[in-house]
């Protein structure tokens, strides 16, 4: 369990020059294990979509490294290289379909995440793969797999990204506010999913949100982040009970909960 | 203190072009008194958002009011011909904001001119320099800058963008504001400064009550004094905001209050469970109850044929369940 995962050491990135340029990372280091559920909890422009970026390699460093399985994969750039971290390290995102083309049904959506797979099956047992992925994300498959992306609502939506990360199993999924689209009577069913993809694979998993309750819920170890750093980072039970860090404490204050009314 | 509005036996119908209908409010009876919040709270798809553009009169097709009345002073706002609607009504007794309002400035044109327009249509003698006066002072009263005036849209940050819209439309202090999920694309601090806001105007008697739709309960426990709990485009329970969160009644209600993840001491240990199933199709809503194919109480045989009436249960608060009083007991 223990074994780390993923180190970023004084990961940085600046956008602009000169007076304008924006440190949208500033020196981030922390680590992942394996089998670790971990959030990068900030507001807007706190610079934590950067940082998922970033890690994701959709975006190179201005400086810093990024390890991932005692591997230094800062500067890999061939399409080989890539695939093959991207076996590895996967993403949803927060509106799921934004990023695919609207006229692909959900069956060749599902399809098209076999090309990051390794010995990839024929398509009868492919087909059977989608299916009990489909199945296990609790869709019925004969009702979605021939519709488009308008057509599904968007709990459904991110149930389909979820049985593609299931296709692919990586060892690390970025979880970027993966529910912040979603009713919050589905919200749940969505992370228990995402729950029970660590339970059944000892998939690591970082979520990005400024969702202090999900990071609370889900995650092990929390880091809180604001204008480029991590200000605060440990344990989500310690820091949700026992703030210290000033930024932190505002946060907390400032989230509706039930049992303590705010002072208007 | 009386009832600001009040909507009776409401129904607003979707028309497709094949001639369905989608049923998104159905027989909502609700009142709006003068001084307090009310949070109007369900999943997406429940109607929400509809009703709020019945209660605002913003209703466009295919959206259609197929029967039922709004109650203003005792006028069927609902029967008012277009013009008098637009000029007596709208923005001077209600005002709405909708979803996504901050999206809706004009990227192209400064602050002030909107603002221009809004009261120009409204007072056509009133000078350009009077109209920006005005709301200079009603930016500062509320402690937002006035230099905001003066800036585009893409100058403002979301949060400011939404507390700008939500001012603008309460320039002319309309009895009723009715505010569509103004927070949800918002971050917790920018969320807590508009819930601020808000609360500012009713104190301030700019105006004189707050309809507030969301799909957040734990954001109405800061600041509703009352909640209604909408499902299928039907409302299920109404009453005061502490009783619908503490002891909600009907199994709806009381299954959207345990899905509800918040950071509090002992969450984590409980898995949270989501309600299960989907929403209904309103194109052809479920028969008696129409939250029974979701419910864990459900009795076959009578919660599938009649639909539940309206009871109070405890002091002003009303639930249609079966469960609760009545014949089936």
């Amino acid at each position: 369990m223990d074994r780390e995962l993923l180190r970023v050491e004084n990961l940085t990135r600046t956008f602009g020059t000169g007076k304008s340029q924006i440190r949208a990372v500033d020196n981030v280091s922390f680590s992942i294990n394996e089998g670790e559920i971990v959030t990068l909890l900030g507001e807007s422009g706190s610079g934590k979509t950067t940082t998922a970026r970033l890690i994701l390699k959709l975006l190179p460093p201005t400086s810093g490294r990024i390890i991932f399985r005692d591997k230094d994969i800062t500067h890999i750039s061939s399409r080989k290289d890539l695939l093959n971290y991207w076996r590895e390290v996967q993403a949803i995102f927060q509106d799921p379909f934004a990023s695919f083309n609207i006229f692909y049904s959900v069956r060749r959506l599902l399809n098209n995440a076999f090309r990051l797979v390794l010995n990839s099956p024929s398509n009868e047992e492919r087909e059977k793969i989608i299916r009990e992925s489909l199945l296990s994300v609790g869709l019925n498959p004969d009702e979605v797999l021939d519709k488009r992306p308008y057509e599904l609502s968007g709990g459904q939506k991110q149930r389909i990204m979820l049985a593609r990360i299931l296709i692919i199993k990586p060892k690390l999924l970025i979880a970027d506010e993966p529910t912040s689209m979603i009713d919050a009577s589905s919200r749940a069913g969505i992370l228990n999913l995402l729950l029970d993809l660590r339970k059944q694979y000892n998939m690591s998993i970082m979520f990005i949100t400024h969702d202090i309750g999900l990071a609370y819920y889900t995650s092990d170890r929390l880091f809180i982040m604001n204008n480029g750093k991590i200000v605060e980072s440990g344990d989500a039970e310690e820091i949700i009970t026992d703030p210290k860090d000033s930024y932190t404490k505002k946060l907390l204050e400032d989230v509706p909960v039930i049992h303590k009314k705010w002072e208007l | 203190m009386g009832n600001l509005l009040t909507a009776i036996d409401l129904r607003a119908y979707y028309k497709t072009v094949q001639g369905e209908e989608i049923k998104a409010v159905d027989e909502v009876s609700l009142e709006v008194r003068e001084g307090e919040v009310l949070g109007i709270a369900g999943e997406s798809g429940c109607g929400k958002s509809t009703l709020a553009s019945v209660l605002a009169f913003t209703v466009i097709p295919p959206l259609y009011v197929v029967s039922g009345e709004v109650r203003a002073n005792g006028t069927n706002i609902l029967t008012l011909d277009k013009e008098t609607l637009r000029r007596e009504i709208k923005g001077k007794y209600i005002s709405i904001v909708p979803q996504g309002a901050m999206n809706s400035l004009n990227p192209t044109s400064r602050i002030k001119n909107f603002v221009i327009d809004v009261l120009k249509e409204h007072f056509p003698e009133m000078s350009k320099e009077e109209a920006l006066q005005r709301a200079r002072e009603r930016f500062e009263a509320l402690s937002l800058p006035p230099r905001i005036l003066d800036a585009y849209p893409h100058q403002l940050s979301g949060g400011m963008k939404q507390r700008t819209v939500t001012v603008i439309s309460t320039l002319l202090n309309p009895k009723v504001l009715i505010a569509d999920e103004p927070t949800s694309a918002l971050d917790v601090s920018s969320q807590k400064i508009v819930i601020k806001l808000l609360v500012e105007l009713l104190r301030k008697q700019i105006i004189k009550s707050v309809v507030f739709i969301t799909h957040e309960l734990p954001l109405l426990r800061h600041f509703a004094n009352r909640i209604a709990v909408m499902y299928a485009g039907k409302i299920v329970e109404v009453g005061p905001m502490e009783s619908i969160i503490f002891e909600p009644l009907h199994p709806y209600s009381k299954l959207l209050i345990s899905s509800v993840l918040v950071p509090e001491s002992g969450m984590k240990s409980k898995r949270i469970e989501a309600i299960p199933g989907v929403p209904p199709n309103l194109k052809d809503p479920p028969t008696g109850c129409r939250f029974h194919p979701r419910c864990p109480s459900y009795i076959e045989g009578i919660c599938n044929t009649s639909v539940p009436p309206f009871i109070t249960v405890k002091s002003d608060h009303i639930v249609s369940c079966f469960l609760y009083g009545g014949e089936h007991g």
